[in-house]
């Protein structure tokens, strides 16, 4: 039997400067230029409620957020060794993001505090993409 | 413009069914459950098929070819398990504003034996391609579990509490014979279950079932001249906030509820939380009925996992939920909100399995996809 391949992404014409950032070891996201916060994902217009400003630009991020939420998966993609942490991750400059928590020995909740200071760590994958993990400072 | 309020009490059901059986079904097609579902309502009114003049469901047109029906009025919302909540909503407004007089909603999943069943979709491209997939989310246990550590982590919600809320659904299956698990279980069974996704273990983890359920609805004139008593639309509500989990706009509350679906359904309904004495809050999986007791503002935020923890759900607890059992251990086909509507009406017409005394206004809120969509009911038997 063929070994089930991982879920790769394939970018769009509005997010292959995200992509493109990654392999290139920098994290690219959005800027809304009118409220002047960062988001998530790449869009050509800002998706906060009350904003919505379509003068938006590109900024290098620093790769540093929070840990905002996590599960410790036991059961997940088959692709995937299980147990491993799916993240959700609030960037300093603004915008949520999914992720994997790496770099951890023990997986245990009380490893992982909620509100926990991350960073990114650029983790080559297969088909020249790069993807944004991260793991705790 | 007319104002909702001028909506309420407008339309009733005046049919409502399941499938013969619900649970394995391997020797139902998908669209066979719609049908069987569909008939079984239609029987329940006294109505024929050619009666039925407005259709909705998640499928659509397949479902009228499948059945042989050509409607002047259809609907096929089909954003997930609270798309049924919707529909009714819908054909509140459409029956009404006179687009069609007798509408037909039906339900019909093969989710366990997936027999007649499209293949799954989400394109590599899509935003949850991109930006979720390839963290190794697979399936609802590790996307709608994704919120919950922000809400142990601001409330300090436990996962004793989420066990709470698996135990209390458990004693309401016990009491009825359809429910796929009826064994009782306890707070330390449920912790003690495998780890699906930590803080999840598998008895926080709804059901995989096959099964359908259909309503039938009409206008006030007309609905007390069906053979069982009429169950009237108060009030509706309905909202989408994302698709993707991680994109979720407040990990610690469920935001289209707080502030759309639960006070539209209640100020169309004109009634406030006292005069609901049941609710079905669509258990997909045990955090979901403490972010929806919290949005719709029976209890305060945070305050959701120490109420079910009170067993105030349970059997002769103070405000009964999930009496079917709900989608942690009735059934669950994936898309369950139809079986939520289903007990409530049977509950208000009198005739539950785990019957409640009394109910006379029950509430029924459900999420589509991860919390993605959302919708509320309020209906009354008066
Ligand atoms: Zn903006």
């Amino acid at each position: 039997m063929a070994a089930i391949a991982k879920p790769l992404p394939q970018p769009t014409p509005e997010t292959q400067e995200y992509w493109d950032g990654l392999r290139r070891g920098e994290l690219r996201i959005q800027r809304c230029n009118t409220c002047g916060r960062g988001y998530f994902y790449p869009r050509p217009f800002c998706p906060r409620a009350g904003c919505h400003s379509r003068d938006v630009g590109w900024i290098t991020a620093s790769g540093k957020g929070t840990l905002a939420t996590y599960i410790i998966t036991h059961r997940g993609h088959p692709a995937f060794e299980a147990p491993y942490v799916i993240a959700l991750v609030e960037l300093e400059e603004g915008g949520r993001m999914m992720t994997n928590i790496v770099g951890l020995e023990d997986l245990e909740p009380a490893n992982l505090p909620v509100g926990a200071p991350v960073e990114i760590v650029f983790q080559p994958s297969e088909e020249d993409i790069t993807l944004p993990m991260f793991r705790l400072v | 413009m007319f104002d909702t309020r001028e909506l309420r009490h407008k339309v009733a059901i005046v049919g409502a069914a399941e499938t013969n059986e619900v649970g394995v079904l391997p020797n139902h097609s998908q669209l066979q459950l719609h049908a069987e579902a569909a008939f079984n309502a239609l029987d329940d009114a006294g109505l024929t098929l050619d009666d039925i003049d407005g259709y909705a469901g998640v499928q659509g047109a397949a479902v009228t070819e499948y059945l042989g029906i050509m409607p002047r009025w259809i609907d096929a919302t089909g954003v997930g398990g609270c798309s049924f909540l919707i529909h009714v909503s819908h054909a509140v407004a459409a029956i009404a504003a006179g687009y069609c007089s007798t509408v037909l909603i039906t339900h019909g999943e093969s989710g366990r034996s997936r027999v007649g069943v499209g293949a799954p979709s989400g394109g590599r491209g899509e935003p949850g391609g991109q930006f979720d997939a390839p963290f190794g989310v697979a399936g609802p246990p590790s996307r709608f579990s994704v919120p919950i550590a922000a809400h142990m982590a601001k409330y300090g919600t436990t996962e004793e509490h989420l066990a709470a809320v698996s135990v209390a659904t458990r004693q309401w299956a016990s009491r009825n014979p359809r429910a796929m698990m009826r064994e009782p279980i306890t707070v330390e069974d449920v912790i003690n279950s495998r780890l699906i996704a930590w803080p999840l273990h598998l008895l926080n983890c709804c059901l995989v079932t096959d099964g359908g359920g259909a309503l039938i609805l009409t206008s006030e004139d007309r609905a007390r001249d069906f053979p069982k008593p009429p169950i009237y639309v108060l009030g509706r509500g309905e909202s989408a906030q994302h698709q993707n989990i991680s994109q979720m706009r407040d990990l610690t509350g469920w935001s289209a509820a707080a502030e759309i679906t639960g006070p539209e359904a209640f100020r169309m309904a004109g009634v406030g939380h006292d005069a609901i004495d049941h609710l079905m809050l669509y258990d997909a999986f045990s955090h979901t009925p403490i972010y929806a007791l919290e949005a719709l503002g029976f209890v305060g935020p945070g305050e959701g996992g120490p109420w079910f923890a009170e067993m105030n759900s349970a059997p002769g607890g103070t405000l009964p939920v999930n009496t079917n059992g709900g989608g942690l251990s009735y059934t669950h086909t994936g898309m369950y909100g139809m079986f939520a509507i289903q007990e409530a009406v049977r509950q208000l017409r009198g005739e539950a399995a785990a019957q409640v005394d009394g109910v006379r206004t029950s509430l029924v809120h459900a999420p589509g996809g991860m919390f993605s969509a959302t919708a509320t009911l309020i209906l009354s038997n008066e």
